[in-house]
Protein backbone atom coordinates (compact mmCIF):
# COMPACT_ATOMS: atom_id res chain seq x y z
CA UNK A 1 0.00 0.00 0.00
CA UNK A 2 0.63 3.68 -0.40
CA UNK A 3 0.21 5.83 2.33
CA UNK A 4 0.86 6.23 6.09
CA UNK A 5 1.11 3.23 8.73
CA UNK A 6 1.12 4.68 12.17
CA UNK A 7 2.16 3.00 14.96
CA UNK A 8 0.96 3.47 18.57
CA UNK A 9 2.10 2.06 21.76
CA UNK A 10 -0.67 2.43 24.59
CA UNK A 11 -1.07 1.68 28.43
CA UNK A 12 -3.49 -1.70 27.26
CA UNK A 13 -1.90 -2.50 24.11
CA UNK A 14 -0.53 -1.33 20.33
CA UNK A 15 -2.69 -0.25 17.76
CA UNK A 16 -1.75 0.68 14.09
CA UNK A 17 -3.43 3.25 12.20
CA UNK A 18 -3.47 3.17 8.46
CA UNK A 19 -4.29 5.94 5.54
CA UNK A 20 -3.98 6.82 1.96
CA UNK A 21 -1.91 9.70 1.22
CA UNK A 22 -4.73 12.53 1.75
CA UNK A 23 -4.97 11.05 5.57
CA UNK A 24 -8.57 11.63 5.60
CA UNK A 25 -10.25 8.54 5.80
CA UNK A 26 -8.43 6.11 8.50
CA UNK A 27 -8.29 1.95 9.21
CA UNK A 28 -7.91 1.11 12.91
CA UNK A 29 -6.16 -2.19 13.58
CA UNK A 30 -5.71 -3.39 17.42
CA UNK A 31 -5.72 -3.62 20.36
CA UNK A 32 -2.34 -6.04 20.05
CA UNK A 33 -1.18 -7.32 22.83
CA UNK A 34 -4.59 -6.29 24.38
CA UNK A 35 -3.89 -5.66 28.19
CA UNK A 36 -0.10 -4.80 27.88
CA UNK A 37 1.85 -1.77 28.32
CA UNK A 38 3.31 -0.89 24.42
CA UNK A 39 6.49 1.41 25.11
CA UNK A 40 7.21 1.90 22.13
CA UNK A 41 6.58 0.56 18.43
CA UNK A 42 8.82 1.07 15.35
CA UNK A 43 9.40 0.04 12.07
CA UNK A 44 12.78 -0.23 10.01
CA UNK A 45 13.28 2.20 7.37
CA UNK A 46 15.76 -0.76 5.72
CA UNK A 47 12.63 -2.77 5.67
CA UNK A 48 10.02 -1.09 6.46
CA UNK A 49 7.68 -4.64 7.31
CA UNK A 50 9.82 -5.26 10.05
CA UNK A 51 8.20 -3.63 13.46
CA UNK A 52 9.48 -4.33 16.93
CA UNK A 53 7.22 -3.86 20.07
CA UNK A 54 8.12 -3.39 23.72
CA UNK A 55 5.49 -5.27 25.35
CA UNK A 56 5.24 -5.15 29.42
CA UNK A 57 4.10 -5.92 32.31
CA UNK A 58 4.19 -5.13 36.35
CA UNK A 59 3.43 -8.66 36.56
CA UNK A 60 4.93 -10.58 33.77
CA UNK A 61 8.34 -8.40 32.63
CA UNK A 62 9.18 -7.79 29.27
CA UNK A 63 8.92 -9.19 26.15
CA UNK A 64 10.12 -7.82 22.91
CA UNK A 65 7.59 -9.04 19.45
CA UNK A 66 8.65 -8.49 16.06
CA UNK A 67 6.39 -8.72 13.03
CA UNK A 68 7.96 -8.80 9.39
CA UNK A 69 4.81 -8.30 7.51
CA UNK A 70 3.61 -4.97 8.58
CA UNK A 71 1.85 -5.93 11.75
CA UNK A 72 -0.58 -8.82 10.26
CA UNK A 73 1.68 -11.74 12.84
CA UNK A 74 4.05 -11.27 15.40
CA UNK A 75 6.77 -13.28 16.84
CA UNK A 76 8.50 -12.91 20.40
CA UNK A 77 11.83 -12.41 19.91
CA UNK A 78 14.95 -11.94 22.49
CA UNK A 79 14.36 -10.46 25.62
CA UNK A 80 17.22 -11.14 27.83
CA UNK A 81 18.67 -7.43 28.51
CA UNK A 82 21.99 -8.61 30.65
CA UNK A 83 23.79 -5.52 31.87
CA UNK A 84 27.65 -5.84 30.83
CA UNK A 85 29.85 -7.17 33.19
CA UNK A 86 29.39 -6.08 37.09
CA UNK A 87 26.35 -3.34 36.63
CA UNK A 88 27.71 -1.54 39.38
CA UNK A 89 25.16 0.71 41.02
CA UNK A 90 23.51 4.53 40.51
CA UNK A 91 22.32 7.17 42.46
CA UNK A 92 19.55 6.51 43.52
CA UNK A 93 16.44 8.37 45.33
CA UNK A 94 17.75 8.81 48.23
CA UNK A 95 21.18 9.75 47.82
CA UNK A 96 22.66 6.14 48.42
CA UNK A 97 23.92 4.22 45.14
CA UNK A 98 21.64 1.57 44.10
CA UNK A 99 22.66 -1.40 42.14
CA UNK A 100 21.38 -1.25 37.97
CA UNK A 101 18.63 -3.20 37.41
CA UNK A 102 16.86 -4.13 34.47
CA UNK A 103 13.06 -3.10 34.60
CA UNK A 104 12.03 -1.99 30.59
CA UNK A 105 13.02 -1.56 27.27
CA UNK A 106 11.51 2.26 26.64
CA UNK A 107 12.26 2.83 23.01
CA UNK A 108 13.41 0.55 20.19
CA UNK A 109 15.59 1.99 17.09
CA UNK A 110 15.94 0.02 14.04
CA UNK A 111 19.30 0.60 12.62
CA UNK A 112 18.90 3.07 9.17
CA UNK A 113 21.12 0.82 7.08
CA UNK A 114 21.16 -2.55 8.38
CA UNK A 115 18.21 -4.77 8.50
CA UNK A 116 19.14 -6.88 10.82
CA UNK A 117 20.43 -4.46 13.18
CA UNK A 118 17.81 -2.46 16.06
CA UNK A 119 18.88 -0.98 19.10
CA UNK A 120 17.15 -0.86 22.24
CA UNK A 121 17.00 2.00 25.22
CA UNK A 122 16.44 0.63 28.41
CA UNK A 123 15.17 0.68 32.27
CA UNK A 124 17.88 1.22 34.28
CA UNK A 125 19.54 3.44 31.76
CA UNK A 126 21.54 1.89 29.30
CA UNK A 127 22.05 0.97 25.21
CA UNK A 128 21.39 -2.52 24.12
CA UNK A 129 22.42 -3.43 20.21
CA UNK A 130 20.78 -7.18 18.04
CA UNK A 131 22.13 -7.82 15.50
CA UNK A 132 19.89 -10.88 14.64
CA UNK A 133 16.85 -9.17 14.32
CA UNK A 134 16.36 -8.58 17.94
CA UNK A 135 16.75 -12.81 18.90
CA UNK A 136 19.68 -11.87 20.74
CA UNK A 137 21.00 -8.13 22.55
CA UNK A 138 24.50 -7.14 24.17
CA UNK A 139 25.10 -3.91 25.91
CA UNK A 140 26.82 -1.09 24.69
CA UNK A 141 28.47 -1.20 28.03
CA UNK A 142 30.89 2.03 27.61
CA UNK A 143 27.58 4.65 28.15
CA UNK A 144 27.68 4.06 31.55
CA UNK A 145 31.29 4.31 32.01
CA UNK A 146 30.47 8.40 31.51
CA UNK A 147 30.19 9.25 35.53
CA UNK A 148 26.93 6.49 35.56
CA UNK A 149 27.18 6.09 39.34
CA UNK A 150 25.93 10.21 39.26
CA UNK A 151 22.94 9.72 37.24
CA UNK A 152 19.66 9.00 39.26
CA UNK A 153 16.39 8.08 37.64
CA UNK A 154 13.26 11.06 37.44
CA UNK A 155 10.24 10.59 38.35
CA UNK A 156 9.56 7.75 35.60
CA UNK A 157 12.25 6.11 36.02
CA UNK A 158 15.87 6.10 34.84
CA UNK A 159 15.30 5.49 31.79
CA UNK A 160 17.15 5.77 28.18
CA UNK A 161 14.32 6.91 26.29
CA UNK A 162 15.79 8.97 23.24
CA UNK A 163 18.05 7.20 20.08
CA UNK A 164 18.83 9.30 17.44
CA UNK A 165 20.61 7.99 14.75
CA UNK A 166 23.49 10.50 12.01
CA UNK A 167 21.93 9.30 8.74
CA UNK A 168 25.46 10.05 7.01
CA UNK A 169 27.50 8.42 9.83
CA UNK A 170 26.42 4.85 11.12
CA UNK A 171 28.69 5.12 13.81
CA UNK A 172 27.58 8.34 15.16
CA UNK A 173 24.56 8.19 17.73
CA UNK A 174 22.86 11.02 19.90
CA UNK A 175 20.81 8.96 23.22
CA UNK A 176 19.33 10.72 26.07
CA UNK A 177 18.18 9.60 29.40
CA UNK A 178 16.27 11.39 32.43
CA UNK A 179 18.00 12.29 34.87
CA UNK A 180 21.21 12.19 33.66
CA UNK A 181 21.68 14.24 29.79
CA UNK A 182 22.65 13.77 26.75
CA UNK A 183 25.42 11.63 24.98
CA UNK A 184 27.02 10.88 21.98
CA UNK A 185 28.86 8.39 20.57
CA UNK A 186 31.58 8.63 17.55
CA UNK A 187 32.14 4.65 17.00
CA UNK A 188 29.10 3.00 17.00
CA UNK A 189 28.45 3.08 20.67
CA UNK A 190 31.84 1.85 21.96
CA UNK A 191 32.58 5.33 23.62
CA UNK A 192 30.76 8.24 24.82
CA UNK A 193 30.91 11.67 25.39
CA UNK A 194 28.27 13.64 27.69
CA UNK A 195 26.89 16.65 25.35
CA UNK A 196 25.17 19.09 27.76
CA UNK A 197 26.91 22.38 27.32
CA UNK A 198 24.68 24.99 27.69
CA UNK A 199 21.85 22.89 29.74
CA UNK A 200 21.08 24.41 32.61
CA UNK A 201 18.77 23.12 35.21
CA UNK A 202 18.91 25.64 38.31
CA UNK A 203 15.59 24.28 39.90
CA UNK A 204 16.66 20.24 39.51
CA UNK A 205 20.16 20.15 40.10
CA UNK A 206 22.15 21.72 42.91
CA UNK A 207 25.12 22.95 40.01
CA UNK A 208 22.99 23.83 37.32
CA UNK A 209 25.08 23.29 35.08
CA UNK A 210 26.92 20.29 35.56
CA UNK A 211 28.31 17.42 33.32
CA UNK A 212 25.68 15.06 34.04
CA UNK A 213 22.28 14.56 35.47
CA UNK A 214 20.09 17.34 33.17
CA UNK A 215 16.72 15.96 32.95
CA UNK A 216 16.52 16.00 28.78
CA UNK A 217 13.36 14.96 27.17
CA UNK A 218 13.63 14.53 23.55
CA UNK A 219 16.24 15.33 21.29
CA UNK A 220 14.95 15.54 17.17
CA UNK A 221 17.45 15.66 14.16
CA UNK A 222 16.68 16.76 10.32
CA UNK A 223 18.34 13.77 8.45
CA UNK A 224 19.45 16.67 5.84
CA UNK A 225 21.33 18.27 8.63
CA UNK A 226 22.77 16.18 11.12
CA UNK A 227 24.92 18.28 13.11
CA UNK A 228 21.72 20.29 13.76
CA UNK A 229 19.92 19.34 17.13
CA UNK A 230 16.65 20.47 19.02
CA UNK A 231 16.06 19.41 22.37
CA UNK A 232 13.14 19.71 24.78
CA UNK A 233 14.32 19.47 27.99
CA UNK A 234 12.66 19.39 31.28
CA UNK A 235 12.54 22.84 31.42
CA UNK A 236 13.95 24.83 28.36
CA UNK A 237 13.53 24.02 24.48
CA UNK A 238 17.24 23.77 23.47
CA UNK A 239 19.15 24.01 20.00
CA UNK A 240 22.73 22.69 18.93
CA UNK A 241 24.39 23.78 15.65
CA UNK A 242 27.53 21.58 16.26
CA UNK A 243 26.37 18.33 17.10
CA UNK A 244 25.54 18.69 21.03
CA UNK A 245 28.74 20.33 21.69
CA UNK A 246 27.09 24.02 23.06
CA UNK A 247 23.38 24.36 23.53
CA UNK A 248 21.56 27.60 23.31
CA UNK A 249 18.02 28.45 24.24
CA UNK A 250 15.66 28.89 21.73
CA UNK A 251 12.15 28.84 23.91
CA UNK A 252 11.32 32.39 22.81
CA UNK A 253 7.88 33.39 23.21
CA UNK A 254 6.57 29.53 24.21
CA UNK A 255 3.52 29.93 27.17
CA UNK A 256 5.61 27.46 28.95
CA UNK A 257 8.53 25.75 27.68
CA UNK A 258 8.21 22.82 29.58
CA UNK A 259 6.83 19.88 27.67
CA UNK A 260 8.15 15.95 26.09
CA UNK A 261 8.24 15.57 22.48
CA UNK A 262 9.57 17.27 19.95
CA UNK A 263 10.07 17.12 16.36
CA UNK A 264 11.04 18.62 12.90
CA UNK A 265 9.11 19.07 9.55
CA UNK A 266 10.42 16.53 7.24
CA UNK A 267 11.05 19.36 4.54
CA UNK A 268 11.76 22.38 6.34
CA UNK A 269 14.80 21.91 8.70
CA UNK A 270 14.02 25.16 10.40
CA UNK A 271 10.48 24.54 11.51
CA UNK A 272 10.32 22.57 14.64
CA UNK A 273 7.33 21.70 16.78
CA UNK A 274 6.38 21.52 20.66
CA UNK A 275 3.56 20.93 22.91
CA UNK A 276 3.74 22.86 25.66
CA UNK A 277 2.60 21.71 28.86
CA UNK A 278 2.39 23.95 31.87
CA UNK A 279 4.83 22.99 34.37
CA UNK A 280 6.67 20.03 36.06
CA UNK A 281 4.27 19.84 38.48
CA UNK A 282 0.98 20.17 36.53
CA UNK A 283 1.39 18.12 33.29
CA UNK A 284 -1.28 19.37 31.19
CA UNK A 285 -1.39 22.40 28.15
CA UNK A 286 -1.43 25.70 30.10
CA UNK A 287 -5.32 27.04 30.57
CA UNK A 288 -6.57 23.88 29.30
CA UNK A 289 -5.97 24.25 25.77
CA UNK A 290 -4.32 22.21 23.85
CA UNK A 291 -1.73 23.72 21.40
CA UNK A 292 1.46 22.63 19.23
CA UNK A 293 3.67 25.28 18.40
CA UNK A 294 5.77 26.00 15.70
CA UNK A 295 8.65 27.79 14.90
CA UNK A 296 9.93 28.32 10.99
CA UNK A 297 12.72 29.88 12.22
CA UNK A 298 14.68 26.96 14.16
CA UNK A 299 13.28 28.36 17.06
CA UNK A 300 12.67 31.91 19.43
CA UNK A 301 9.49 32.73 17.61
CA UNK A 302 6.41 30.37 17.88
CA UNK A 303 3.53 30.21 16.53
CA UNK A 304 0.09 28.42 18.42
CA UNK A 305 -1.15 26.10 16.20
CA UNK A 306 -4.89 25.54 17.69
CA UNK A 307 -7.24 24.78 14.32
CA UNK A 308 -9.28 21.69 15.37
CA UNK A 309 -7.42 20.96 18.41
CA UNK A 310 -9.37 21.30 21.88
CA UNK A 311 -9.50 25.06 23.23
CA UNK A 312 -11.23 24.33 26.43
CA UNK A 313 -11.26 21.98 29.72
CA UNK A 314 -8.26 20.15 27.99
CA UNK A 315 -5.80 18.57 30.60
CA UNK A 316 -4.41 15.89 28.75
CA UNK A 317 -0.68 15.13 28.69
CA UNK A 318 1.93 14.52 25.59
CA UNK A 319 5.10 12.11 26.38
CA UNK A 320 7.70 12.43 24.66
CA UNK A 321 7.52 9.88 22.47
CA UNK A 322 3.97 10.37 21.07
CA UNK A 323 4.76 12.84 17.80
CA UNK A 324 6.11 11.94 15.03
CA UNK A 325 5.68 13.33 11.49
CA UNK A 326 5.72 11.36 7.92
CA UNK A 327 7.18 12.22 4.44
CA UNK A 328 4.20 13.25 2.57
CA UNK A 329 3.74 16.34 0.91
CA UNK A 330 2.59 18.56 2.66
CA UNK A 331 4.00 17.00 6.10
CA UNK A 332 2.18 14.86 8.25
CA UNK A 333 2.15 15.74 11.99
CA UNK A 334 1.22 13.51 14.54
CA UNK A 335 0.65 12.78 18.32
CA UNK A 336 -1.33 11.09 21.04
CA UNK A 337 -2.48 11.96 24.33
CA UNK A 338 -2.93 10.59 27.82
CA UNK A 339 -6.60 10.99 27.44
CA UNK A 340 -6.11 8.38 24.35
CA UNK A 341 -6.88 10.74 21.19
CA UNK A 342 -4.35 10.49 18.12
CA UNK A 343 -4.41 13.67 16.39
CA UNK A 344 -2.88 14.28 12.49
CA UNK A 345 -2.48 17.39 10.55
CA UNK A 346 -1.91 16.64 6.85
CA UNK A 347 -1.20 20.25 6.36
CA UNK A 348 2.40 20.80 8.23
CA UNK A 349 0.24 21.29 11.62
CA UNK A 350 -2.69 24.11 10.36
CA UNK A 351 -4.97 22.37 11.16
CA UNK A 352 -5.91 18.84 13.32
CA UNK A 353 -8.49 16.13 13.08
CA UNK A 354 -8.69 13.52 15.74
CA UNK A 355 -7.62 9.84 13.85
CA UNK A 356 -9.14 8.50 17.18
CA UNK A 357 -10.19 9.42 20.26
CA UNK A 358 -10.82 6.61 23.09
CA UNK A 359 -7.87 4.53 23.05
CA UNK A 360 -6.26 3.66 26.58
CA UNK A 361 -3.65 6.73 27.25
CA UNK A 362 -1.11 6.84 24.55
CA UNK A 363 2.65 6.37 24.80
CA UNK A 364 3.96 6.25 21.70
CA UNK A 365 3.20 7.52 18.28
CA UNK A 366 5.54 6.47 14.96
CA UNK A 367 4.85 7.15 11.52
CA UNK A 368 6.28 4.94 8.50
CA UNK A 369 5.46 6.71 5.22
CA UNK A 370 4.85 3.93 2.69
CA UNK A 371 5.63 4.06 -0.88
CA UNK B 1 1.40 -35.77 33.70
CA UNK B 2 1.08 -32.16 35.47
CA UNK B 3 -1.71 -29.60 34.75
CA UNK B 4 -0.52 -25.87 34.77
CA UNK B 5 -3.03 -23.31 34.91
CA UNK B 6 -2.13 -20.13 33.35
CA UNK B 7 -3.00 -16.30 33.93
CA UNK B 8 -4.90 -15.35 30.91
CA UNK B 9 -1.99 -12.93 29.53
CA UNK B 10 0.33 -15.97 29.52
CA UNK B 11 -1.66 -18.17 27.74
CA UNK B 12 -1.95 -15.36 25.44
CA UNK B 13 1.31 -15.37 24.94
CA UNK B 14 1.79 -18.75 24.89
CA UNK B 15 -0.90 -19.06 22.70
CA UNK B 16 -2.04 -22.05 25.01
CA UNK B 17 -5.54 -22.74 26.28
CA UNK B 18 -5.77 -22.17 29.80
CA UNK B 19 -4.35 -24.79 30.84
CA UNK B 20 -1.07 -27.00 29.36
CA UNK B 21 -0.11 -30.30 30.50
CA UNK B 22 3.84 -31.21 31.51
CA UNK B 23 6.06 -33.71 32.58
CA UNK B 24 8.75 -33.55 35.29
CA UNK B 25 11.89 -35.12 35.14
CA UNK B 26 13.49 -36.95 38.44
CA UNK B 27 12.05 -34.97 41.75
CA UNK B 28 8.80 -32.25 41.01
CA UNK B 29 9.32 -29.63 43.19
CA UNK B 30 8.62 -25.90 42.49
CA UNK B 31 11.50 -25.63 40.68
CA UNK B 32 11.54 -28.30 38.53
CA UNK B 33 7.46 -27.76 37.88
CA UNK B 34 8.54 -24.47 36.39
CA UNK B 35 12.04 -25.51 34.56
CA UNK B 36 9.89 -27.63 32.71
CA UNK B 37 6.98 -24.94 31.79
CA UNK B 38 9.92 -22.80 30.74
CA UNK B 39 10.87 -25.47 28.31
CA UNK B 40 8.15 -26.76 27.18
CA UNK B 41 7.08 -22.86 26.72
CA UNK B 42 10.54 -21.06 26.39
CA UNK B 43 8.62 -17.59 25.99
CA UNK B 44 7.55 -18.09 29.56
CA UNK B 45 11.09 -17.89 30.27
CA UNK B 46 11.61 -14.39 32.63
CA UNK B 47 7.69 -13.90 32.82
CA UNK B 48 7.15 -15.91 35.83
CA UNK B 49 10.35 -15.99 37.51
CA UNK B 50 12.98 -13.12 36.79
CA UNK B 51 15.37 -14.35 34.33
CA UNK B 52 18.18 -12.54 35.94
CA UNK B 53 17.57 -13.63 39.90
CA UNK B 54 15.66 -16.43 38.88
CA UNK B 55 13.34 -15.22 42.11
CA UNK B 56 9.32 -15.28 41.46
CA UNK B 57 8.06 -11.86 40.29
CA UNK B 58 6.23 -9.90 42.75
CA UNK B 59 3.25 -9.79 41.11
CA UNK B 60 2.93 -13.73 40.58
CA UNK B 61 1.59 -16.46 43.15
CA UNK B 62 1.42 -20.16 43.14
CA UNK B 63 -1.60 -21.69 44.30
CA UNK B 64 -2.44 -25.60 44.32
CA UNK B 65 -4.93 -27.69 46.60
CA UNK B 66 -6.15 -24.90 48.44
CA UNK B 67 -2.82 -23.22 49.28
CA UNK B 68 -0.50 -20.94 48.81
CA UNK B 69 2.54 -21.96 47.94
CA UNK B 70 4.45 -18.61 46.33
CA UNK B 71 6.41 -18.25 49.61
CA UNK B 72 7.49 -22.07 50.12
CA UNK B 73 11.74 -22.85 49.34
CA UNK B 74 12.15 -24.38 45.84
CA UNK B 75 12.85 -27.42 46.36
CA UNK B 76 9.49 -27.87 48.12
CA UNK B 77 7.79 -31.20 46.77
CA UNK B 78 4.84 -30.36 44.81
CA UNK B 79 1.44 -32.29 46.76
CA UNK B 80 0.80 -35.81 45.59
CA UNK B 81 -2.89 -34.38 44.20
CA UNK B 82 -0.85 -31.98 41.96
CA UNK B 83 2.00 -34.87 40.84
CA UNK B 84 -1.15 -37.24 40.06
CA UNK B 85 -3.05 -34.91 37.89
CA UNK B 86 -6.02 -34.19 40.11
CA UNK B 87 -5.53 -31.14 41.07
CA UNK B 88 -3.78 -28.28 39.38
CA UNK B 89 -1.22 -26.24 39.72
CA UNK B 90 -1.94 -22.42 39.28
CA UNK B 91 0.13 -20.07 38.23
CA UNK B 92 -1.25 -16.53 39.55
CA UNK B 93 -1.13 -13.12 38.13
CA UNK B 94 -2.34 -11.42 41.54
CA UNK B 95 -4.49 -8.58 42.04
CA UNK B 96 -3.08 -5.31 41.80
CA UNK B 97 -3.12 -2.26 40.69
CA UNK B 98 -6.91 -0.55 39.38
Amino acid sequence: MSGVRVLVGTRKGAFILTSDKKRKKWKVSGPHFAGWEIYHIQGSAVNPNRLYASQSTGWFGQIIQRSDDGGETWEPVGKDFNYEGDPGTHMFFDGTQHPWEFKRVWLLAPSLTEADTVYAGVEDAALFKSTDGGQTWHELAGLREVKGHLWQPGAGGMCLHTIVQDPSNPKRMFIAISAAGAFRTEDGGETWSPINQGLKSPYELPDAEAEVGHCVHNIAMHPSRPNVLFMQKHWDVMRSDDSGNMWYEVSGNLPSDFGFPIAIHAHEPETIYVVPIKSDSEHFPPDGKLRVYRSRTGGNDWEALTKGLPQEDCYVNILRSAMAVDTLDSCGIYFGTTGGQVYVSSDSGDSWMPIVSNLPAVLSVEVQTLK
Amino acid sequence: MIRVVLPYHLQNLARTGREVEISVEGEPTLRSVLEALELKYPVLRGTIRDQVTGQRRDFIRFFACGQDWSLEPWETPIPAAVLEGREPFRVVGAMSGG
